[in-house]
């Protein structure tokens, strides 16, 4: 009775020659196609290299300002605007400041690939029914499985840089975009699209002019937890040469800096506090000018 | 003078469920709402409908919850399309029209008024109201100055910054309005657009929606569950059960003559003197000179009341729309008549 002790397993010779002509195949197709998939992220490189320069070749006061601006702009409030750039200067007091302009620049292009991508498939999936079976599936891997699995296959195909590490984290990143762009728009409310219909709104038209202007706040809280994601998966995809802070946190745990790895970390949770509250209060300002929060 | 309908509804039926084409044979045959359910699992929206209903008026369908009205006004545009049955509204089938056609058809033909308001809620008063124009295209300027023009027709000037949760219901509701008089479609459609609001605001809608009809002369068509609302508004009234039209006419007709006890059961309540007109419950006589005091074959018996007590009399001469006499009214006929029938035990 050694099939209960013992699960019926493929034997493990067939195993091996299934494994090996899976990652054989794959790597022929990494050879024939590698070069061809890294052309095809080439505007992606070129945005990434050149925001990164941006932020670090402009003098700091400059870079702090824009950034105290844009903090304004999104939250209407002096105490977030203060408290970012506070933590700004702390950031480069503990000489930090390269590192951080430098993730500061992926987490950017990282949050607006998912930005740009995530809108138009969660809109999709909102639209139909087939496509949201289809998708959630696939969210789900992208959510659940390690981000080491499937660094291999991007390193495999694009080799060690910044790009596979965009990848990486934008595949991380991207769910909640997709996920609340889609939930926001299917939770607008039926009565005020049936409204839209009696008066002949094309799909279009009541997608412009009603749903994704409601669904808004929603899809707001989707990029802040894109951009949360994004900043988490900093740490990690520095193993495959992603710089900034993760880089020095990467040091820091083999050699067992544990000052290093501190201050590091919390400049990460700096930028991450720093994003976080701007995007929430301005998600904040839209949920009230939509007439979600009846507090006027 | 019979005009030419301009929206008739031919043998319209409408069946909810899992497989409506299965069961609609049996519902084009009258069979029961309550068999259909229990025995076949299906739900009965609409069932045989026929009307025609005239240009220029106001006309109401009444029934409780679950009568099949919101479902039957939402017909006439298409929001839901019927199981079987034809809807013509202008000369076209619009259970024909594919989906381009019908959008474009809506834009041109109808405006909606909702119970529930149904505004936009990221969008200012002013915008709301150009709502429709914007879908149909019209440009600024125009789309400003028409929205404009609206909310002042609808006393909200001065407001047309403000987002509808500023507002009071009745308020939130105006908007509505001025967003489907805005649009300047023939025919409006109103889905109890007063039922959400307090008894006093209502009275003030329904006045200023008479007096919008006055000037405007629109196709309405008017959704209630309120006899006395249908009465006041509808210049002719179908009443709904079940999802079939069980009684249809004026007020009057209704009243005088309910059609059975489910219906002289909501005409008891109903202030009758505001209903009957005054030809109803005049005697003819051969008189030569006739008084001083007259009043109009149409008016209503309590205009009659009120017009013999000013004048201290008990009799009035009633003449038509030429001002010739047609027969006298007599105080105790009118209360005869305004006292409500005893209702059936």
């Amino acid at each position: 009775m050694s099939i209960l002790t013992e699960f019926p397993s493929i034997d493990t010779e067939t195993l091996r020659s299934l494994k090996k002509s899976i990652d054989a195949g794959f790597k022929n197709f990494s050879r024939n196609y590698g070069d061809n998939i890294e052309s095809f992220f080439e505007p992606v490189r070129f945005l990434l290299i050149e925001s990164e320069q941006f932020l670090i070749n402009t003098p700091w006061p400059i870079i702090m300002a824009i950034i105290a601006i844009i903090a304004w702009a999104g939250s209407k409030n002096i105490k977030i605007v203060i408290s970012v750039v506070m933590i700004l200067l702390l950031i480069g007091y503990f000489d930090m400041w390269e590192n951080t302009m430098k993730t500061i620049s992926i987490t950017f292009v990282a949050a607006l690939l998912a930005i740009v991508f995530g809108i138009p498939i969660g809109i999709l999936m909102a639209k139909s029914n087939f496509f949201q079976r289809v998708m959630n599936p696939v969210l789900d891997v992208m959510q659940t499985m390690p981000s080491f699995v499937y660094l291999i296959p991007v390193v495999m195909l694009l080799g060690i840089g910044k790009i596979p590490g965009l990848i990486a984290v934008v595949i991380y990143s991207i769910p909640p975009m997709i996920r609340l762009t889609n939930l926001g728009i299917r939770l607008v409310n039926q009565a005020v699209i049936e409204a839209a219909d009696s008066y002949g709104a094309s799909n279009t038209q009541k997608l412009i002019y009603i749903q994704i202007p409601l669904a808004l706040p929603t899809i707001m809280a989707g990029i802040n937890q894109t951009i949360m994601l994004a900043l988490s998966m900093v740490v990690i995809a520095s193993m495959i040469g992603v710089t900034g802070l993760g880089q020095p946190v990467l040091t820091a745990i083999q050699n067992q800096y544990f000052t290093l790895g501190i201050f590091n970390g919390f400049a990460i949770v700096g930028i991450a506090i720093v994003f976080d509250r701007v995007s929430q209060a301005y998600g904040k300002r839209i949920q009230e000018s939509h007439g979600t929060i009846n507090d006027k | 003078m019979i005009s030419k309908p301009y929206i008739k509804l031919k043998n319209v039926s409408k069946v909810f469920g899992q497989n409506p084409d299965t069961v609609i044979d049996l519902v084009q045959n009258n069979i029961d709402k309550t068999e259909l359910q229990n025995d076949y699992n299906h739900i009965i929206g609409l069932q045989n409908i026929n009307i025609d209903i005239p240009k220029n008026k106001i006309q109401v369908f009444m029934g409780l919850s679950g009568s099949g009205k919101s479902t039957l006004i939402r017909h006439l545009n298409q929001l839901i399309r019927p199981t079987s049955g034809e809807i013509v509204v202008n000369n076209v089938n619009v259970t024909e029209l594919n989906k381009k056609d019908l959008i474009n058809f809506r834009r041109e033909n109808f405006a909606m008024v909702f119970q529930k308001f149904a505004l936009l809620p990221h969008r200012t008063v002013l915008s709301n109201t150009y709502f429709g124009l914007q879908i149909r295209g019209v440009k600024s300027p125009e789309l400003e100055n028409t929205a404009k023009y609206w909310i002042d027709k609808v006393g909200l000037d001065g407001f047309e910054n403000y987002h509808p949760n500023q507002l009071s219901g009745g308020m939130q509701q105006r908007v509505g309005i001025a967003r489907a008089l805005a649009n300047d479609a023939p025919i409006l459609l109103m889905d109890e657009p007063f039922s959400a609001l307090d008894p006093l605001i209502r009275i003030e809608m329904q006045d200023m929606l008479i007096t919008l009809q006055k000037e405007l002369k629109k196709t309405i068509i008017f959704i209630t569950h309120d006899l006395d609302e249908a009465l006041k508004l509808g210049d002719n009234i179908a009443i709904l059960r079940d999802g079939k039209i069980i009684q249809s006419g004026t007020g009057q007709d209704i009243i005088l003559n309910p059609y059975d006890s489910y219906i002289s059961n909501f005409t008891a309540q109903v202030n009758r003197g505001k209903v009957i007109e005054c030809e109803k419950v005049m005697k003819k006589l051969s008189k030569d000179a006739f008084s001083k005091v007259t009043i109009a074959k149409e008016a209503k018996l309590e205009e009659a009341v009120r017009v013999m007590i000013s004048n201290n009399i008990n009799e009035v001469d009633v003449v038509n729309s030429k001002k010739k006499y047609i027969g006298t009214v007599y105080l105790d006929d009118v209360m005869a008549s305004i006292i409500n029938p005893i209702a059936e035990p």
